[in-house]
């Protein structure tokens, strides 16, 4: 059923992919961008209309790095929580790790999960396929069937994969396909089962320490291989001064690899620790003020291509236990944005940055659409009042687990309105009007 | 002053006023252990539980005697005879012992902040007794305890702490308090289990005769067995021709130095037989010391109307030099 016009007006559209950051009306017709024009200077009768005066609007924001806990877990979230936490958060997009139950690891499981997203029906969802079978890391799963079946990309996300080997021959194999490895960074030896970040405040809370060079070590170790192989690395949630650093480096020397950072290690110290607070548990750890700053000027110089939350739902019966027993992860769709936007004020980072960084870089990285607000583009669109004001309730987030270190924040900046293939999938109440002219 | 705090969950943070009150407490409830009939009726009709998920003795029976010659009602638990072996989870089962409304939990926990997760979520004072690597504050209590019936004072004092400082709750226990109080603390041992960033709070040396040289007091910390297959240290041995305290490691240190340690103790590997024997020894004063102020700890927290009960202990007195009960 073709979804009717829509008429996105008075927003700022902020799109670096073609170059424009002005007032721009912008008409969405059969789940395509139709115009962007200055305001006021498009007739659209009969278009549904989304008022986005204030308001930024934006190619829809890809978060490539989620945990939708389906299938297997869904107690902790399901892949329909998980899409509606997703639009209400102002994504239009996301990528689903690996670690389910069963693992991710076979074309069937991939058709399931991608068969769930369009019984669902919301945001779009892609599948990230594991690099090795059950992500044990010892042999390579069928990426190529996988693949068929419609990842984007591999990542055993959750584990690292320790034999450099099989990394090498990840990356060379992968390349067939044009797909990134997508690699979560730890040497779990040198990690030693810690359960925080190694410094100051692990030696003073007594708790089990895991170092930075737990990360870079492993940072550095890829960066050789993709080096070597050509393959495509994309290195996850970076947490550590050094990890930026190596990355920043590659880059230079021309190495395919790409960085993300994740919202809560660009605002959040090990200080957030203090307290045994298990929803400040995860891995990679929270870490130093240096750290952050270290992965705040990766993002503004463009060394961590990509914002993505690593949104990890846990029960509370699994965080409300002593700090040593919590699981690591904490949810994150419904509080990137204006997280993100923190940074414009707090580190100098342009909007524009910031928009490459949730949009057009993951589209990129991912090869799959959006990213941008071009006439003919897929009609995916976020609008974001960066100026609304609100409390993070973790009570009322769509997300069906409460682990957030967020809550109790005043935020400021939230998505109004999610547009996904011209489709409203989120629009929040009393603030946006939909208004039908005819 | 008075005492406010419910729960007792280690020493960081707390003041030099309140760590002295708990001290002059404790004194004067050393005479109550020295007479014929050692009980007080304090405590009579208060219950309180010794939760200990870790092997103890020494604690565990110091708590049990303080809270029975405080004449309160004393009831252990392990982990190992409880639901936990059932997979009940720490909350849960501490739920339920506070929904039979004990006065006090004393809770040991592998687990560093055990102690503080339940005192956030279970209505009834938390005594924590070792908490993983975290605080031990009983232990450090009565080892300041113990300083301060030697020397008066612990202002000035310069103390020494040898052994595996990464790993010890009651080094971190003490490093607390002993810097309250306002003693200097040097931290000695090898680099592997004396992280760089206690450069922060103290002295650091992984040379003994350098650390020990011109204290008042050493102390040495247990070494545990399964970190030498941790690669800590190659070998026990090893460890003890760098960190074992020997007469002969001692020379340096003032005379009359104070030697301690929290038990139990290897003999031969953090310390010499003669040492831990010898003349300077206070190892067995601490062990006493650890029911006077286990009793002090248990009234402070527990007795709730215990300005009406004060009657039957006798004000804290001065601290005293080595008090002779009479």
């Amino acid at each position: 059923m073709a979804s009717p016009s829509l008429l996105v007006a008075g927003g700022t559209v902020v799109d670096p992919a073609n170059d424009v950051h002005a007032a721009r009306d912008v008409l969405i017709e059969e789940g395509r961008i139709a115009a962007v024009a200055e305001p006021g200077t498009i007739a659209a009768d009969g278009a549904e209309s989304v008022d986005a005066s204030g308001c930024l609007v934006l190619p829809g924001l890809i978060d490539m790095h989620v945990h939708l806990r389906e299938p297997g877990y869904e107690y902790k979230e399901t892949i329909e929580t998980g899409a509606q936490a997703a639009a209400a958060g102002g994504f239009t997009a996301v990528a689903c790790m690996a670690n389910t139950d069963p693992v991710n690891d076979s074309a069937a499981v991939t058709a399931s999960i991608l068969d769930r997203a369009r019984e669902v029906d919301l945001v779009r969802v892609y599948a990230i396929g594991a690099v090795t079978m059950g992500l044990r890391g010892a042999r390579l799963a069928e990426i190529g069937e996988m693949r068929r079946a419609g990842i984007v990309a591999v990542s055993d996300d959750g584990q690292p994969i320790m034999d450099g080997e099989l990394m090498r021959r990840a990356l060379e194999y992968t390349a067939m396909f044009g797909i990134p490895v997508i690699a979560h960074e730890e040497d779990r030896a040198i990690a030693g089962g810690g359960v925080m970040n190694e410094g100051a405040m692990s030696l003073r809370l007594g708790l089990k320490g895991m170092p930075a060079a737990a990360e870079t070590v492993m940072v550095a170790r890829d960066i050789a291989l993709a080096e070597q192989t050509g393959g495509r690395v994309h290195i996850a949630h970076v947490s550590a001064i050094g990890s930026v650093e190596l990355i920043r480096a590659a880059k230079a020397r021309g190495v395919p690899v790409t960085g993300e950072a994740s919202p809560h290690h660009f605002t959040l110290t090990e200080a957030a620790v203090d307290g045994y607070n298990s929803n400040a548990k995860m891995n990679p750890p929270l870490r130093t003020a240096a750290d952050v700053a270290a992965v705040r000027a990766g993002v503004r110089d463009g060394t961590l291509d990509v914002i993505a939350t690593d949104h990890a739902p846990h029960h509370r019966d699994e965080k409300d236990v002593e700090f040593d027993a919590a699981l690591n992860g904490i949810i994150g769709l419904e509080t990137a944005v204006p997280l993100a936007l923190r940074l414009i004020a707090e580190a100098d980072i342009p909007i524009a940055t910031l928009v490459r960084a949730m949009s057009t870089n993951p589209a990129k990285i991912l090869g799959v659409p959006g990213g941008s607000v071009g006439v003919g583009d897929v009609a995916d669109v976020s609008v974001v009042d960066p100026r609304r004001r609100w409390t993070v309730d973790p009570a009322k987030l769509r997300s069906k687990s409460r682990n957030t270190p967020f809550g109790g924040w005043e935020m400021t900046g939230q998505a109004v309105a999610t547009i996904v293939g011209g489709r409203i999938v989120h629009r929040l109440d009393g603030k946006e009007r939909r208004k039908k002219s005819a | 002053m008075t005492f406010t705090a419910r729960h007792l969950l280690g020493l960081e943070g707390m003041s030099r006023e309140e760590i002295l009150y708990i001290l002059d407490t404790a004194t004067s409830f050393r005479e109550i252990s020295e007479r014929e009939i050692k009980k007080v009726p304090t405590l009579r009709g208060k219950t309180v539980i010794g939760f200990f998920y870790e092997a103890s003795t020494r604690t565990r029976m110091s708590f049990e005697i303080a809270a029975k010659r405080m004449s309160a009602d004393f009831i252990s638990l392990s982990a190992g005879g409880s639901s936990v072996s059932k997979g009940e989870t720490l909350l849960d089962t501490a739920r339920n012992l506070a929904a039979m409304r004990p006065d006090g939990i004393i809770l040991r926990h592998p687990s560093a902040g055990a102690p503080h997760f339940l005192a956030q979520r279970v209505d009834c004072p938390i005594i924590n007794a070792g908490d993983g690597a975290h605080e031990h504050p009983t232990q450090a209590l009565l080892d300041l305890l113990t300083i301060r019936e030697h020397r008066g004072t612990l202002d000035g004092l310069k103390i020494a702490i040898v052994g595996d400082i990464l790993h010890s709750r009651v080094a971190r226990s003490n490093l607390h308090a002993l810097r309250a109080l306002g003693a200097e603390v040097r931290l000695v041992g090898p680099p592997t289990l004396l992280p760089r960033e206690l450069r922060a709070w103290a002295e650091v040396t992984h040379d003994l005769a350098e650390g020990v040289r011109d204290t008042d007091v050493v102390m040495t910390l247990r070494i545990q067995r399964e970190r030498q297959g941790a690669n800590f240290f190659p070998s026990l041995d090893e460890y003890a021709r760098y960190f074992c305290l020997t007469q002969s490691a001692l020379r340096g240190a003032k005379p009359g130095v104070l030697i301690m340690h929290p038990g139990p103790i290897n003999r031969g590997i953090e310390i010499a037989s003669d040492v831990a024997d010898g003349p300077y020894s206070v190892i067995m004063e601490q062990v006493t010391n650890g029911v006077a102020l286990r009793m002090a700890v248990l009234f402070l927290l527990i007795n709730r109307s215990r300005e009406a009960d004060m009657p039957e202990i006798e004000a804290a007195p001065e601290p005293a030099l080595h008090r002779k009960a009479g």
